[in-house]
């Protein structure tokens, strides 16, 4: 067993990284909740976003932390175009239709990007990535906590959104109860075309904040997708406190297994967690009842 | 191969483009090149698999996105008695297809028993696969992330008992898979396991009220399914003779799997066999042409695989095989 500090230092770490993680399944989780759609190009997208990020910062010195204000507009921008003039189209075809059609997507974007940029890891090195903070005998990285600081906005942008705007209402609404919504006169598509777009630029954020934290590769997306549902399943299919909860979970369990047995396991835990819940209680932790 | 229909118009037409497809496959080691063996040999292999997962996903319309996990135990298995007690394939493909129908069963009983369904159950299968990945990187026995590897045999030497031999050996033990696979397949769909599998892929509530046990039927489909997948996994092992947990339980494995019979149309016995060719055909055309043109370009062969699924999700959702059995004076069936 560690000494008592390494356990604190990877019990925050996890935290804060965890917070990202929550950002991004909050994304994945508000598509799935409103528009019904299974987006298996999550990861992709954040991949893409990190390439944004680190394409700034190489060509215009821009740091990560002010990409991410653009990266998000512009996948926001990216995800209500391709909802409202694409996928809004396959609305009413069967689910596992809808599912290939990302995976479509997610192998484009996935090895689209293998083709432009190759195989080779990309960081982001800032002045202040190997600093951190000293608070006693723990150390915690600057650019974690900066991380878990962007993401703790994000979130509360979105939820403020989604709580006190109108549009946030109705796109609740539309959650809540889809031909309701359509006979109330609400415009259906364009709410679905705003949530692809916000989950979007909630994963760009995600991926912003993430590109100073692990090192880009083309192939990263599908363990991210992989990671993102194993958070919504954890916190509750289409529940928002839910994704932020499962991702502080996921986030702590797996620096914890970091830390106590090897960092290779650290995705065994969580795909572990993953089948004990699907299996005990597929609703998720906040899910409503069952299905 | 047996035509779709008993015997009426447009039959000998038929029957000649039977013959002229069997012909061409059996003696296309003997007039073709290395590379196109390989290249077949592929195409036969995905054929094989897609077939495998079809009958999970295509006929019981129960989707697997982990169908990577009885290719990589299949393989681990046959390889690691091979590697280290000398056992050869054909013992060990006794005990892969044992070790693979326990795991797809036990993975079908918790499913099935706990009634997950749909996203869920696309998922729990994704999470095995991936935790195998992880598992087997830690089994210095499977020889780990460094991988295993077994002997190469005599390339010119027919060891039909060893499994090792020319390229050609292969090729045409791949087309008795995937024959014997398409043969199984036609004759369980002409069966009570066909039509029970489609009444519950159509509905399952409405076939649980016709008295159907739907539980024991999904049940076969996963067994059989993983059974014939981890033949596949014995075959990879000896003809790849190296086998490493990232590349064979990857998650872009089971999507490999997944691709011909969604694109040659799910639940349809010839939509695998179509869906492999045009794949192979049109990723392995387009490295070649990008080769011929002098540039290699990692991640190519897998955009255009992208591009011809969402193309066909998009304007064939019934995949390739329907319009193209008509186009062939084939009686069209969604099988």
């Amino acid at each position: 067993m560690p000494a008592l500090p390494y356990v604190a230092n990877a019990v925050i770490s996890g935290t804060l990284t965890g917070i990202v993680y929550g950002l991004m399944a909050l994304g994945l989780s508000a598509i799935f909740g409103v528009v019904r759609q299974v987006n298996f190009a999550h990861g992709e997208l954040m991949t893409l976003a990190m390439y944004g990020a680190v394409g700034a910062f190489q060509g215009l010195a821009l740091d990560p932390f002010l990409t991410m204000i653009a990266a998000a507009m512009v996948f926001g921008v990216f995800g209500y175009v391709l909802q409202r003039g694409f996928l809004n189209r396959f609305i009413h075809r069967p689910e596992h239709l809808r599912m290939l059609l990302m995976i479509a997507l997610a192998i484009i974007i996935g090895n689209g990007l293998l083709l432009a940029f190759g195989p080779d890891a990309r960081s982001v090195q800032t002045s202040y990535q190997l600093d951190s903070f000293e608070l006693g005998p723990l150390l915690v990285d600057k650019v974690r906590v900066y991380a878990a600081i962007a993401a703790v906005v994000a979130t509360a942008l979105l939820a403020a959104f989604f709580r006190l705007t109108l549009t946030g209402k109705a796109i609740r609404a539309c959650a809540d109860n889809p031909i309701g919504a359509r006979v109330a006169g609400l415009p259906v598509a364009h709410l679905y075309a705003v949530t692809f777009g916000l989950g979007a630029a909630s994963v760009a954020v995600a991926g912003c904040a993430m590109v100073q934290l692990i090192d880009v590769t083309p192939g990263l997306g599908p363990g991210y997708t992989l990671l993102a549902f194993v958070i919504v399943i954890v916190g509750g299919l289409g529940s928002m406190v839910g994704a932020l909860l499962g991702g502080l979970a996921i986030g702590v369990s797996e620096a914890l297994a970091g830390l106590l047995i090897t960092p290779s396991a650290k995705s065994m835990v969580s795909f572990g967690l993953l089948v004990v819940l699907l299996l005990v209680r597929p609703q998720g932790l906040m899910g409503p009842g069952r299905r | 191969m047996t035509s779709d229909r008993p015997a009426g118009a447009g039959d000998r037409r038929r029957l000649a483009l039977i013959t002229v497809v069997t012909v061409a496959l059996v003696t296309l080691p003997l007039v073709g090149s290395s590379y196109l063996v390989s290249v077949a040999t592929l195409a036969l292999y995905l054929a094989y698999v897609g077939q495998a997962w079809n009958v999970m996903m295509g006929f019981a319309g129960q989707l697997s996105l982990g169908h990577s996990l009885y290719v990589g135990l299949g393989a681990y298995v046959a390889a690691g008695i091979f590697v280290h007690f000398g056992v050869g394939p054909w013992a060990g493909l006794w005990l892969a297809v044992a070790i693979c129908s326990a795991v797809g069963a036990f993975i079908g009983l918790l499913a099935f028993r706990l009634r997950i369904s749909g996203v869920q159950l696309s998922l729990l299968t994704v999470a095995f696969a991936e935790l195998a990945r992880i598992g087997f990187d830690h089994l210095d026995w499977f020889g780990g992330p460094g991988g295993l590897f077994l002997r190469v045999g005599d390339r010119n030497h027919i060891d039909l008992l060893g499994f090792r031999g020319p390229p050609a050996m292969y090729y045409y033990a791949m087309l008795a898979l995937a024959a014997g696979a398409l043969g199984v397949c036609a004759l369980l769909l002409r069966r009570r396991p066909g039509y029970y599998w489609r009444a519950i892929r159509e509905d399952e509530v409405a076939a649980q009220a016709l008295g159907i046990d739907t539980f024991r039927w999904k049940m076969l489909a996963v067994v059989l399914s993983s059974a014939m997948t981890a033949i596949a996994g014995v075959f990879f092992a000896f003809y790849n003779n190296s086998l490493f947990p990232e590349q064979i339980f990857g998650f872009g494995r089971s999507i490999e799997i997944i691709l011909g019979p969604v694109i040659g149309g799910l639940g349809t016995l010839f939509g695998p066999i179509v869906g492999a060719v045009a794949l192979v055909l049109l990723g392995d055309g387009t490295t070649e042409i990008l080769a011929k043109a002098g540039v290699d370009l990692p991640g190519a062969r897998q955009v255009v695989h992208g591009l011809v699924l969402l193309l066909v999700t998009i304007y064939l959702p019934n995949g390739l095989w329907p319009p193209l059995a008509r186009a062939l004076g084939f009686q069209p069936r969604r099988l």
